[in-house]
């Protein structure tokens, strides 16, 4: 049985005219075994942040649930937290305060020397010692996430939900936390389930990469095993053989689903058989070939 | 402050250029030219001695009386700056049951504005957290807050000193009123426009109620709460006056009334100045406490 199971979800909003509702996707169902980490991709509108929000117990689905570790997801909690697109800092506490709040929740036993040695244990991992008294004003867009990585590592959570993590941030900082990232879910193995726009950051740190088509009623359409084998780094990966074939086939799906869209190109039939699993080491082929049923 | 030294002087001495022709102008606005008897016989002269207007000097000169002088025009700046030196002479005397030295009645008024003002901010901070955080409480009892808050805090003392049966706690009431309205209505719009990540972070650390209180949401809306409590202050400030004055409570507005009453219009101009030096001094001290919870973000 998968470590973290999303069975049969379907999400509804009510519609701006008010009248009914629109369906953000439906048909969703994810297997995540421990220890994998496993991004969505998709364009924006697609509902691929409201998927994570369900997981983490922020928004509630309307049809079907999350379940994680055999229990069913009912709320937030400590188990799952998540790395917010915004940071989520909160500007009044300090780095370290930031980091301790949730420490200090996440082990209410603790004393306070056991709580500060953890806190300055993370704050060090992500490369900020030094900077614990500044404020989040104080500190770059990079920094800001590197505290949001130290206080969602630091709770040690079951699944780790990274919502466009890097999106607020430089394309050259991106790259060093991104390396960064990889480093430290080398270190723990947590379970991470990762949104994202960005390609080559989803081939860099995911075992698998599910490929969502636009919205209104999206559906996860594809899951590419990402056959590179780790360790991973930004500047070694791109010399795997399999690098350049997933990167197309996923930028492949992105194009081709944002001109079309995927209401004409998907039947029922194709709503029914779920997802296309995509594995480029069982493909003898040389040559890119979309592996899609149109 | 390597360029502060010069920059900020000119400030300072355009401010007493400023006062100086502001008194001086002042001062001569207020001179009345001394007593010309020519042109006048002896019985107007005799007329205007028994009116008091005038008096005879020892050396059978007449000069204007100077008791009725107090009371004849607007008093000059020398004879404020005479009234205040007695009266702050006399700061700590208490003359009588209505009579006391400007100290203890300034001290009146501040620990007056401070218990009105204290309270008016707990209430509305509270309530205001509770209507923030309930979206549709908020828009049920926006109606109520947006009728109560236009009203003019005197317009209830009558009511409140018919119902409370005192006038020391009526006054306090009155300020009361005044504060409870801006801090209430902007509290509520600062909770409830904090940021829901910050609601969200607190959420999955599983925060109790208390905590997420006191560590997100007072922390998270301070800036906002701030400027509803610095609206307040100012309303509060401006109500402390004429409550004083209404109700007959000894205080720095009570001042102003009963040198009025006594025709005393230097001791009005002197209060009217006590006025303002204790309103600066509550506010600048205000600033000091805003400036400890305010964040950038």
């Amino acid at each position: 049985m998968s470590f973290l199971a999303i069975d049969h979800m379907n999400k509804y909003f009510p519609s701006h005219s008010g009248d009914g509702t629109v369906c953000i996707f439906e048909d969703v169902t994810v297997k995540i075994n421990k220890g994998e980490f496993v991004t969505v991709i998709g364009h924006s509108g697609c509902g691929k942040s409201t998927l994570l929000n369900i997981i983490a117990g922020l928004e509630t689905p309307t049809e079907g649930g999350v379940i994680l570790n055999g229990q069913e997801v009912t709320g937030p909690g400590l188990d799952r937290m998540v790395v917010f697109q915004s940071f989520a800092l909160m500007p009044w506490m300090t780095v370290f305060e930031n980091v301790a709040l949730a420490v200090r929740s996440a082990y209410p036993d603790w004393s306070s020397q056991e709580i500060k040695a953890h806190v300055q244990k993370y704050i060090t991992l992500v490369g900020l010692q030094g900077a614990e008294t500044k404020k989040p004003t104080a500190l770059s867009g990079g920094m800001k996430q590197r505290v949001g990585l130290a206080r969602a590592f630091s709770i040690e959570p079951k699944v780790l939900l990274l919502d466009e993590p890097f999106a607020q941030i430089d394309a050259l900082t991106r790259g060093v936390i991104q390396e960064e990232l990889v480093q430290m879910w080398n270190a723990t193995r947590n379970t991470v389930f990762m949104v994202t726009h960005d390609v080559d950051e989803a081939i860099l740190l995911s075992d698998r990469i599910m490929l969502m088509t636009n919205g209104p009623s999206a559906r996860i359409a594809e899951i590419v095993d990402v056959t590179i084998p780790r360790p991973r780094s930004r500047e070694t990966i791109i010399e795997d053989e399999h690098y350049y074939k997933i990167r197309n086939h996923i930028i492949h799906f992105l194009v081709r689903h944002a001109s079309h869209g995927h209401a004409d190109e998907s039947g029922d039939d194709a709503e029914r058989s779920g997802p296309v699993e995509i594995n480029f080491r069982d493909q003898a082929t040389t040559t890119y070939e979309p592996a899609v049923t149109h | 402050m390597t360029m502060g030294g010069k920059s900020t002087q000119h400030p300072f001495f355009i401010s007493v250029f400023f006062l100086g022709i502001f008194l001086f102008a002042w001062h001569v606005a207020t001179i009345s030219p001394p007593f010309d008897p020519t042109g006048k016989t002896d019985e107007e002269l005799m007329v205007m001695e028994f009116n008091g207007d005038i008096m005879q000097t020892d050396d059978g000169q007449y000069v204007w009386n100077p008791e009725k002088e107090k009371v004849k025009g607007v008093p000059g700046p020398m004879t404020v700056l005479e009234k205040a030196w007695v009266e702050l002479n006399e700061a700590f005397v208490i003359k009588g049951t209505n009579d006391h030295g400007i100290a203890f009645l300034v001290g009146y008024t501040v620990s007056r504005f401070s218990a009105g003002f204290l309270a008016a901010s707990l209430v509305a901070i509270l309530v205001g957290i509770i209507l923030g955080l309930n979206r549709m409480l908020f828009r049920a009892l926006n109606p109520f807050i947006q009728i109560l808050k236009p009203i003019s805090p005197l317009a209830w003392m009558p009511l409140l000193l018919y119902t409370v049966k005192d006038p020391k706690w009526t006054a306090v009431l009155v300020v009361f009123m005044a504060a409870v309205w801006p801090t209430l209505a902007t509290t509520a719009f600062g909770v409830n426009s904090l940021r829901k990540e910050y609601l969200q972070v607190a959420a999955i650390l599983q925060l109790s109620w208390f905590k997420r209180l006191y560590k997100v949401i007072l922390p998270g809306a301070a800036p906002t709460i701030v400027n509803g409590l610095r609206i307040s202050f100012g309303s509060a400030l401006v109500a402390v006056v004429p409550a004083e004055m209404l109700l007959g409570e000894l205080g720095v507005g009570y001042l102003s009334w009963i040198e009025w009453n006594n025709l005393d219009i230097a001791g009005v101009i002197f209060a009217i100045l006590v006025v303002g030096t204790v309103g600066v001094i509550l506010d600048s001290g205000f600033n000091k406490l805003a400036g400890l919870v305010t964040y950038r973000e």
